[in-house]
């Protein structure tokens, strides 16, 4: 699924990419060590940290979509790694529990 | 206060000791025989400050061999100057200590079971006569004094064979670099391709930088070809050690090593130390703050995960000043090249 696609399905707007960046499966989490601990490759990371940090970790498990609930800001840091990492971000008004049942054929993410 | 070197008294000897001796009287006949002008001159040149410790934990004349007992068994040394205003009266050692409880009076004063009879440094001696000292009286350890006769440190074998051969090996390469500098040139060369390693300071409390060098690694280990879920598990590790040291610690390194058999990441901070090593390391135990946890960090897994992705993970920690962690992947042996003859294709 594109970025582009998942952007529209959780009413969310996309601030950084290009929409083509794609992902197979969904990783829910805001402890960023339980999602570098868990979350696969090709996952789109749904969570509320919107800091630099969580880019980060994004690139370290090989996630390229991002999205951001509850209508969280993406600061000028964050939105910059993510131009440079290839990594989308989408903020979207919705919580974590609409955004993952509003992709929930996307399979769960897993090591 | 566990680096502290005690004083070994006459007729204490231990087998470590006997160790040290042998190589004392080793190093001393060779470095007063055939040795190189640069090493008699370092000999002369390091003096016993420069390489004694500082530190020096003593007992007043009046306490007692309990007291003394304690202050041993808590600082896990084997030997106590008795010392007051700087001034060195004798030394309590494990041997008196047990020769009180034997003997039933350990609520008797040390300056009455201390031995007095001591062989001191000085200061400003050269090292040389350091070893002179090691090699005639086959004590492990000298109470150093100053030259108003106060007691300012003290030194074992150990500290001036450390600092005798940091020196030498500083001096030998200044010498191959002197004497061929295209060699050591292609010397050098050769160990950075086998073997590389770099470091990275990290920041307390600056997780905004908290990620350059595991990013730093995984460019590194992109551009030598590693396997790609090698590179991952490595990252891992190491993001997870480099927001360790920035959250719980007062500042450390991160460090990266390739070899030809594996990668390992090192991370080394001064800091609170870890009481319970087998806690921390647990998943879900964490002593981060608010703050930290805000940030999406202190959910206690960054050692479970270090430890997980690892293929080797040793810690070590002492309460109160470091924790050193250490992160292990083994890489597969490179393939054989072409025409090589395998081992079973050559018993045929």
């Amino acid at each position: 699924m594109t970025a582009n696609e998942i952007a529209r399905r959780v009413s969310g707007k996309l601030e950084v990419g290009t929409g083509e960046e794609t992902a197979s499966t969904v990783y829910v989490g805001d402890l960023l060590s339980d999602v570098m601990g868990h979350a696969g490759e090709e996952c789109v990371l749904v969570t509320i940290q919107n800091h630099l940090n969580a880019i980060a970790v994004c690139t370290l498990v090989g996630c390229q979509v991002v999205v951001l609930c509850h209508n969280r800001p993406v600061p000028p840091d964050m939105a910059q790694g993510a131009k440079d990492e290839e990594v989308s971000i989408i903020v979207s008004p919705l919580s974590q529990f609409e955004v993952a049942m509003a992709l929930k054929d996307l399979a769960p993410s897993r090591k | 206060m566990s680096d502290y070197n005690p004083v070994i008294l006459e007729g204490q000897k231990t087998d470590d000791d006997e160790i040290l001796a042998a190589h004392s009287t080793l190093d001393t006949k060779a470095l007063g025989g055939d040795s190189s002008v640069i090493i008699m001159e370092l000999l002369q040149r390091f003096k016993v400050r420069d390489v004694m410790h500082r530190q020096v934990i003593s007992i007043p004349r009046k306490a007692t061999l309990r007291e003394a007992q304690k202050i041993l068994r808590d600082n896990r040394i084997s030997g106590l100057p008795v010392s007051e205003n700087g001034r060195l009266y004798g030394i309590v050692s494990v041997n008196d200590i047990i020769k009180g409880l034997d003997g039933g009076w350990m609520d008797e004063t040390c300056e009455a079971h201390m031995a007095k009879n001591l062989v001191v440094l000085e200061a400003g001696m050269p090292i040389s006569f350091a070893l002179r000292y090691f090699n005639n009286y086959t004590y492990g350890r000298f109470p150093v004094l100053d030259s108003n006769r106060q007691l300012v440190g003290i030194v074992s074998q150990r500290d001036v064979m450390r600092a005798l051969l940091y020196e030498l090996s500083v001096e030998i390469r200044k010498l191959e670099r002197k004497a061929s500098p295209q060699a050591a040139q292609a010397a050098e060369q050769v160990a950075k391709d086998n073997f590389f390693r770099k470091e990275w300071a990290v920041v307390h409390n600056d997780l905004s930088r908290a990620g350059h060098a595991a990013n730093a690694i995984k460019g590194i280990l992109r551009e030598r070809k590693i396997d790609r879920s090698i590179i991952r598990r490595v990252a891992v590790a190491a993001y997870e050690l480099e927001i360790n040291i920035c959250i719980h610690s007062l500042g450390g390194v991160l460090v990266l090593i390739i070899a030809d058999d594996a990668v390992r990441i090192t991370a080394k901070d001064r800091g609170p130390g870890i009481a319970d090593i087998e806690w921390a390391c647990r998943d879900g135990t964490s002593t981060a703050n608010d703050w930290i946890r805000s940030m999406g960090f202190g959910a206690g897994m960054g050692l479970s995960n270090s430890k997980r992705v690892s293929d080797h993970f040793h810690i070590e920690s002492e309460v109160g000043r470091f924790t050193i962690v250490e992160c292990i992947f083994d890489l597969p042996k490179a393939a054989p090249e072409a025409g090589t003859p395998q081992p079973a294709e050559e018993a045929k």
